[in-house]
């Protein structure tokens, strides 16, 4: 890290880092144990990002850094200084949602809800590197989020509707 | 035209949206102005006095507002069961496992709470412990409440006609004993609940199954009066039986709040979830059944032990269900049923996706089979000469009104291809079957009361635009608030798209008990569709007056008020409400549930009673690797019973969620101790839980049924496709490896020593008759078992 570090009052040091998140840029002095996840629950009250188990197990905190999925739970805030990140507030284009939330709302892929933001956020970053993929590439991008009521049934089938949703775009 | 308009339909969910873009607040997203967070401590001692507590540190840490230890809170014992309050909010004088609640935290932030559990000095002499159930029903066993010798919780004993005069009529009886695992119910948002104590008046957002329920305990715990204490659902991430009862962080943060008049968030992290548990039994069960030379059931004995753990929470149901839902799915006349439910030093199991059903179900579906394999009959034919049929009783006199059970096993019988199947399936694949049946809530709520099962009121908007259903019923994510939506709209001539909810907050909506036993498409439903009618009749006796004809003649659909004579004379919904609310005021309709009077009188009698019963038949294919003992489930097929369907797509995706649940217990999921009574697994790692790769191909369909107990026909589905699955997973490995295991989970290594054991035996060329191998601590287990402890216990 090449940033400057400023000892607090209490002996802790803080680090200045500068993150985008979903589009806009942020400024953040943070302590050295600070959890990215915790930075966006808490100082951007970005709370779609879930915590359910804070071991990098469960992904329930699942979002995109520099595109590729990562467990919020597991990546310090300032180990994250300069990214750009992506969260489930900021995939759906105002009023329009995402064709991988719309795909999930349409077939019934969520229940609780609260590993649907890191599912989509998987799904996303697997249909950005690869558009049409197969089944078992489907189940291999989001067998790190685990969800305890669809059996992963109708989550598979959403994103497999989603990445053919576009190819359907590209024919016409 | 269709004969409903709205129900029947595959409508999206009314939460999709908020829950696809991450606006949907969970307890644990919520923020109060000048909130502190907070947190239990727990015991690391499985049995041991407390001998002095010293909070003084942790107070002086800067940014901590309150410690609390049992002085600071009322002594009083709670619990979930009435018969058994044996709680206290922290222990008093000893811990009975390890992760027994202390004292608890409230500080500024997170950090400086866990900073502050450490400092807090407790001293404990530790006391001898006892982890399995049969050493705590031996003499001299440590003692674990002193209320309760022997350390028996709950102790049954029922018998129905003369099973001792059935098997000696039987043309063969045979006995089967299997072991089920402790497991948990790892819903994915760990419990937490929000106290702000003010004025007198406490309110509590919680994740929770049923705020009712917490509403009256914590109204109890601190002498308020029910209507002082408002308990808000908010968004729930799952539950599975876990958040049903009081967690012990809602009287905690109670007191908290009152101390420090501020509101006080807290929480569990996910190795407090599994120390707090409350998950599904270790049960011990042995069972007898005598059948005639068709294999048709004459008699069945079940004897069982449960591991309650160190507190009773739902385990006395727990216990009642294991033995009384045993007599659903097979029309038998003389049933026996002994349990004992023991205390141990572990943390309390309570309700479990399937309460008490799933396990005692996979060992009678197992034995089953056993029994058809030595009368050389098919499983499918068993089964289907055993199934119970429509309008019965079952010998504990349950009421049964629908049950298409043999049109599911036939449906599911030709989907797999069984009969094919069977033949020609190749080494190392196998198929299993077994059925499984619920209740559709239970007929009697946890504690007695005279109170309604279910109440419901729904408001039109004043121009008529939209209308809004107040519900107690719990959404945990199974999607009620979407179905009685539905419900509402069909029972008003509505629209769903126009339905909004207000759901589960104890100052706003009405009584409703919540989300357990499978209970609210029948019972929330059935008083949504009254408020619905009431709203209906109200607004065609107005459209009457302004069209000028006997409301009698009219009829309302999806917000068109027509003559049913010449349906193209029409007013809409909307201005008629509007008149309504110009002449009369508020257009409201409500309604309320409670069932009939149900079951016996014998003791015990109410549980497992209900107004209508699901019923279902699975099939599974698996493949059993031979070298490693690796089961792949290849398929697995559901057909259900489930009476009126209000929702297809949310009703397939309870059958999937509830399939997954029932698989990963099967075959990995297991809580494990060390020999000091530690959790060795609390984590979503070591704690197997299924992913999207271990998923099958599932097929759900369903069969013709409409009851007449529940609105429009309808049953329960929520937890009755995880009954039959780990028998039914069982017998498939059977059939695949030509191997018995007889304890849960059915695990790799399991599979494969049992496969090694065999291969041993067919070299020394002494073929065991069954092959049935299991582990030299199953065989132990199993020796104790049948030497006897239960059967100490008195009969009759």
């Amino acid at each position: 890290m090449t940033v400057n570090s400023i000892e607090g009052k209490d002996g802790a040091r803080r680090y200045p880092i500068q993150l985008m998140v979903n589009g806009d840029t942020y400024t953040f002095v943070v302590k050295g144990n600070r959890l990215l996840v915790d930075l966006l629950r808490k100082d951007l009250g970005l709370t779609g990002t879930k915590k359910g188990c804070e071991l990098g197990n469960c992904g329930s905190c699942t979002v995109l850094v520099d595109g590729k999925p990562v467990d919020a739970c597991l990546l310090l805030a300032v180990e994250a200084d300069g990214s750009e990140i992506t969260t489930i507030e900021g995939v759906a284009q105002s009023e329009a949602l995402d064709k991988l939330q719309d795909s999930f709302i349409d077939k019934a892929a969520i229940q609780c809800g609260y590993c649907t933001p890191g599912m989509i956020l998987s799904a996303k970053a697997l249909l950005s590197r690869i558009p049409h993929p197969n089944e078992q590439q489907v189940r291999a991008a989001i067998s790190g989020n685990l969800c305890r009521c669809t059996g992963y049934v109708n989550i598979i089938k959403a994103v497999l509707a989603a990445s053919q949703q576009e190819e359907r775009r590209v024919e016409e | 035209m269709n004969e409903y308009a709205v129900i029947g339909k595959s409508v999206p969910k009314i939460d999709g949206r908020a829950k696809a873009t991450g606006q949907a607040k969970y307890t644990g997203d919520l923020t109060f102005p000048n909130m502190l967070y907070g947190k239990i401590l727990t015991s690391p001692h499985a049995h041991a006095k407390i001998l002095h507590i010293d909070t003084s540190d942790a107070e002086k840490l800067p940014g901590v507002k309150a410690v609390i230890t049992h002085k600071d809170v009322p002594s009083k014992k709670y619990g979930i069961s009435p018969a058994r309050w044996d709680e206290n909010i922290f222990c008093i004088d000893k811990v009975r496992f390890v992760g027994d609640k202390v004292a608890a935290v409230a500080a500024v932030d997170e950090e400086t709470v866990y900073k502050a559990l450490k400092l807090i000095k407790v001293e404990y002499e530790v006391m001898p412990a006892v982890f399995d159930p049969r050493e705590a029903l031996a003499e001299g066993a440590p003692l674990i409440h002193d209320e309760y010798p022997g350390n028996i919780n709950t102790e049954i004993h029922q018998h129905f006609g003369n099973v001792e005069e059935a098997f000696s009529l039987a043309h063969y009886v045979r006995t089967d004993t299997y072991v089920g695992q402790r497991t948990y119910q790892c819903p994915i948002e760990p419990h937490s609940a929000i106290s702000l104590w003010e004025n007198g008046k406490l309110t509590v957002y919680a994740s929770t199954q049923s705020p009712h329920y917490f509403q009256y305990y914590i109204a109890r715990e601190f002498d308020l009066p029910m209507g002082n204490v408002r308990v808000v659902k908010t968004y729930v991430g799952g539950g599975f039986g876990g958040k049903l009862e009081p967690t012990g962080l809602e009287f905690s943060g109670a007191v908290l709040s009152r101390i420090t008049g501020r509101p006080v968030k807290l929480f569990y992290d996910r190795k407090d979830m599994f120390a707090h548990n409350r998950g599904r039994h270790k049960i011990f069960m042995e069972l007898t059944t005598g059948v005639d030379q068709d294999g048709k059931i004459l008699g069945v004995h079940s004897n069982f032990i449960m591991d309650g753990g160190a507190y009773t929470s739902l385990g006395i149901a727990s216990a009642y269900y294991a033995g009384a839902l045993l007599t659903l799915t097979y029309d038998f006349k003389h049933y026996k049923f002994d349990m004992l439910r023991v205390y141990t030093n572990l943390p309390a199991c309570g309700a479990q996706r399937g309460h008490g059903a799933p396990q005692p179900k996979y060992a009678f579906e197992c034995h089953l089979d056993n029994i058809a394999r030595d009368l050389g009959i098919d499983p499918v034919q068993i089964r289907l000469r055993n199934a119970r049929k429509s309008n019965t009783i079952t010998p504990n006199d349950f009421k049964i009104n629908t049950c298409e059970l043999t049109a599911c096993l036939e449906k599911a019988r030709k989907l797999s291809r069984w009969d094919e199947k069977k033949k020609s399936l190749p080494k190392g694949r196998g198929l299993g079957i077994a059925v499984g049946s619920f209740v559709s809530g239970a007929g009697y709520p946890i504690y007695r009361t005279d109170l309604p099962q279910a109440a419901a009121i729904i408001k039109v908007n004043e121009d008529g635009t939209s209308a809004t259903l107040y519900t107690g019923a719990t959404d945990i994510g199974q999607g009620s608030d979407t179905v009685l939506c539905q419900m509402a709209a069909e029972g008003m001539g509505y629209t769903y798209e126009r339905m909004k909810i207000v759901a589960a907050d104890t100052e706003i909506t009405p009584h409703d008990f919540g989300a357990y036993a499978s209970r609210q498409t029948l019972m929330s439903g059935a008083a949504v569709k009254q408020a619905g009618e009431m709203i209906k009749t109200q607004i065609l006796d107005m459209a009457g007056k302004m069209m000028e004809i006997d409301p009698e003649q009219l009829d309302c659909r999806e917000g068109l008020i027509f003559i049913k004579e010449n349906p193209t004379v029409q007013k809409t919904f909307e201005e008629v409400a509007r008149r309504f609310f110009v002449q009369k005021g508020p257009l409201v309709g409500q309604g309320s549930y409670t069932p009939p009077k149900l079951g016996g009188t014998f003791k015990g009698a109410a549980v497992g009673t209900s107004p209508a019963y699901s019923f279902a038949a699975q099939i599974s294919e698996v493949q059993v690797d031979d070298e490693t003992g690796e089961v792949t489930v290849k398929e697995v097929w559901d057909v259900h019973d489930c009476g009126m369907v209000i929702n297809p797509s949310l009703l397939h995706a309870q059958v999937h969620g509830a399939l997954y649940m029932g698989m990963g217990e099967a075959i990995w999921e297991e809580v494990k101790f060390d020999s000091e009574g530690k959790i060795i697994n609390p984590n979503l790692s070591d704690y197997r839980l299924p992913t999207a790769l271990d998923t099958p191909k599932v097929t759900s369909e369903l069969v013709e049924s409409c009851d007449p107990a529940g609105p429009w026909g309808v049953k329960e589905v929520g937890e009755g496709a995880t009954i039959p699955t780990m028998g039914c997973f069982a017998n498939a490995i059977c059939d695949a490896a030509g191997v018995t295991i007889k304890s849960l989970p059915l695990s790799y290594e399991k599979v494969w020593r049992a496969l090694r054991e065999k291969q041993a035996v067919t070299q020394k060329e002494e073929p065991s008759q069954d092959n049935s191998v299991v582990d030299e601590n199953d065989l132990l287990e199993m020796a104790l078992f049948q030497t006897g402890l239960v059967k100490k216990g008195v009969h009759n």
